[in-house]
């Protein structure tokens, strides 16, 4: 198990390199110099050249390119155009909110979503799974910034329960001010739950070890959540590690309605002041998160399904086998 | 039809009727809510949302249709070529497409407008890559299922070559699961579009596209709910109609999927 661990890391090097080498391409192509944006127009031609030497602008792309990483490795993501600060230290100020969102996020789409799916799947065709599957459909093709605007208008503007900008100080500061972005983004994954949820136990719920375990008397309760859903939940699983990565980037488009201080917010500022590398620090920076994900994801996914797991001891057993 | 429909009217009155009212401002008119004379009521310049929306679909609608339609063919053609050709070639492209697809498709985008400036046609670009390794992911899996079939044998007997197996019997073949992934596609790039104009990366005013509607409308949420909610609701029932569609297709295409 813990070889797959490894070879499953081994195997994100390579991706996270492609990641950053087309990261690094396509924000090359940006338009506009840099020395310009961060001298200002009224620059005199020495102090550009000056700079440009510096900032190593002159070279090749993949020198460029190269010097990046190096850096890179050294956790050193360059300066931002607009404040000279480190992109490195303002992103790592600012991801934890994002986590925390994506977080608060997943945990609605769960507390939501399976429940929802558990009582779809057991009343299918009713009204009530209809019910379900119509509203969860229209959590799916709801836009997140349109959501996070009309729970604006209701519950910040019209009820004021909860405020509409920013974060708050304190836990209690914090979570009431977590509440409209978490479940403006959590919805649609919600949505994607409650789906996957209810179709992975439709798939177990007419096994015939749950017409045994209800023979031998098991409370109804018990074999929902102790035969059904524990057999259900290896695509569970992957929906909403998939879902978690994707909050991470798509709360971009949440921070910015609910002026929350995250990564993305960050990333749209710098994107409209032409800041380069803060833009190119905050897409490598999500990228690497969401690829992280999706591979603590998949080692989960071997944990949980003791098939996976021993499907491997077989190959890692004949392949000692063919060793000797 | 609406975005078709709207383009003949804007060819026949030689842009009169998208002058006159989908963008000419009425400031005395601003933020009036519905009414019988405008069913969705005006925006912040006195303009008539309801013609907005229809003037927007040509955007939204059609922007969605053709990036995702040029991220077909790319995708497609790459994953066919992928799983034709396995081997070296395949693990070339699909290593390509992992790394596209380990950067959230809203992210790239975000990074290829950020780099090509806002703008119809780098809105176009930027849909168009973000959706390819998709395509060419759910191609490669049919080809891989259908290249080893007896009829596609008898084509390379008779002396078929590798474009024309390849264009002629594997992607008709392999056409149900690329057109559903479309229907769906479509649905998820008029959402990032309309997300790109939120963020001002977008579209640009005073072109009526419904994210940059939604995107102005922040500022006077206060005083003007309908501004924010109608055009929100006309992305949501589009998005609702075509995952309809898509889902729908599916269960007809793929019977088994079907619960």
């Amino acid at each position: 198990m813990h070889k797959y661990v490894l070879k499953r890391f081994a195997m994100l090097i390579p991706v996270l390199i492609g990641v950053t080498f087309i990261v690094f391409f396509i924000l090359a192509l940006t338009p506009g110099d840099p020395v310009t944006i961060i001298l200002g127009d009224n620059a005199t031609a020495e102090n550009i050249a000056k700079l440009t030497e510096e900032l190593g602008l002159d070279d090749p792309l993949l020198v460029r390119y190269g010097r990046y990483m190096l850096n890179l490795l050294k956790g050193d993501l360059g300066k931002s155009y607009s404040n000279q600060l480190s992109v490195a230290d303002q992103i790592l100020e600012r991801f934890p909110n994002t986590f925390i969102l994506a977080v608060a996020a997943i945990l609605v789409a769960l507390i939501i979503g399976i429940p929802v799916g558990i009582i779809s799947a057991k009343k299918q065709y009713t009204w009530l799974d209809n019910t379900f599957m119509v509203l969860a459909l229209v959590g799916v093709s709801m836009p997140v910034f349109w959501l996070g605007l009309v729970l604006v208008i209701v519950f910040s503007l019209n009820l004021r329960w909860l405020p509409s900008q920013g974060m708050g100080q304190g836990f209690m500061g914090i979570l009431k001010s977590l509440v409209l972005p978490a479940v403006s983004l959590g919805a649609g994954s919600a949505a994607m739950v409650a789906r996957m949820t209810r179709s992975s136990m439709l798939e177990v719920i007419r096994q015939d070890y749950i017409d045994t375990a209800r023979a031998k008397g098991v409370k109804e309760s018990t074999i929902t959540i102790r035969h059904m859903l524990k057999n259900a939940l290896i695509p569970i699983i992957t929906v909403v590690g998939l879902q978690f990565g994707q909050l991470l980037g798509g709360a971009v488009l949440t921070e910015t309605v609910f002026s929350w201080p995250g990564l993305g917010r960050f990333m749209v500022e710098a994107i409209k002041k032409k800041d380069t590398p803060s833009v190119l620090g905050s897409v490598i920076f999500l990228s690497v998160a969401f690829s992280i994900v999706n591979l603590l994801i998949d080692i989960l996914y071997a944990y949980v399904d003791p098939r996976i797991k021993s499907q491997y001891k077989v190959q890692s057993a004949l392949g000692r086998r063919r060793g000797e | 039809m609406i975005s078709i429909t709207t383009t003949i009217i804007d060819v026949v009155t030689d842009n009169r009727v998208y002058d006159t009212y989908v963008i000419s401002q009425n400031l005395v008119m601003r933020l009036k809510g519905p009414s019988a004379e405008h069913i969705f009521g005006l925006d912040e310049f006195g303009r008539d949302i309801f013609l907005r929306m229809l003037w927007g679909t040509r955007y939204s609608l059609f922007l969605g249709a053709i990036g995702i339609l040029a991220s077909t063919i790319v995708g497609g053609t790459l994953g066919a070529i992928a799983g034709f050709y396995g081997n070296a070639i395949d693990n070339i492209v699909m290593r390509f497409m992992d790394i596209l697809l380990a950067i959230p498709s809203i992210l790239l985008a975000i990074a290829i407008v950020a780099a090509l400036g806002p703008g119809l046609v780098n809105i176009l670009i930027a849909i168009a890559i973000s959706y390819i390794p998709t395509f060419a992911r759910v191609v490669r899996a049919k080809v891989m299922s259908i290249k080893d079939q007896e009829f596609i044998e008898a084509a390379r007997a008779v002396g078929a070559s590798d474009a024309r197996i390849i264009f002629k019997y594997i992607i008709p073949n392999s056409l149900a699961p690329i057109i559903v992934q479309a229907t769906l596609g479509v649905a998820g790039a008029i959402l990032s579009i309309a997300g790109l104009s939120f963020l001002g990366l977008g579209i640009q005013p005073p072109m009526p596209e419904w994210g940059a509607m939604l995107s102005n409308a922040r500022t006077y949420i206060r005083d003007a709910w309908h501004i924010t909610v109608i055009p929100g609701l006309g992305i949501m029932l589009t998005i609702l109609s075509l995952n309809l569609v898509g889902d729908g297709l599916r269960d007809a295409l793929d019977p088994r999927l079907k619960n």
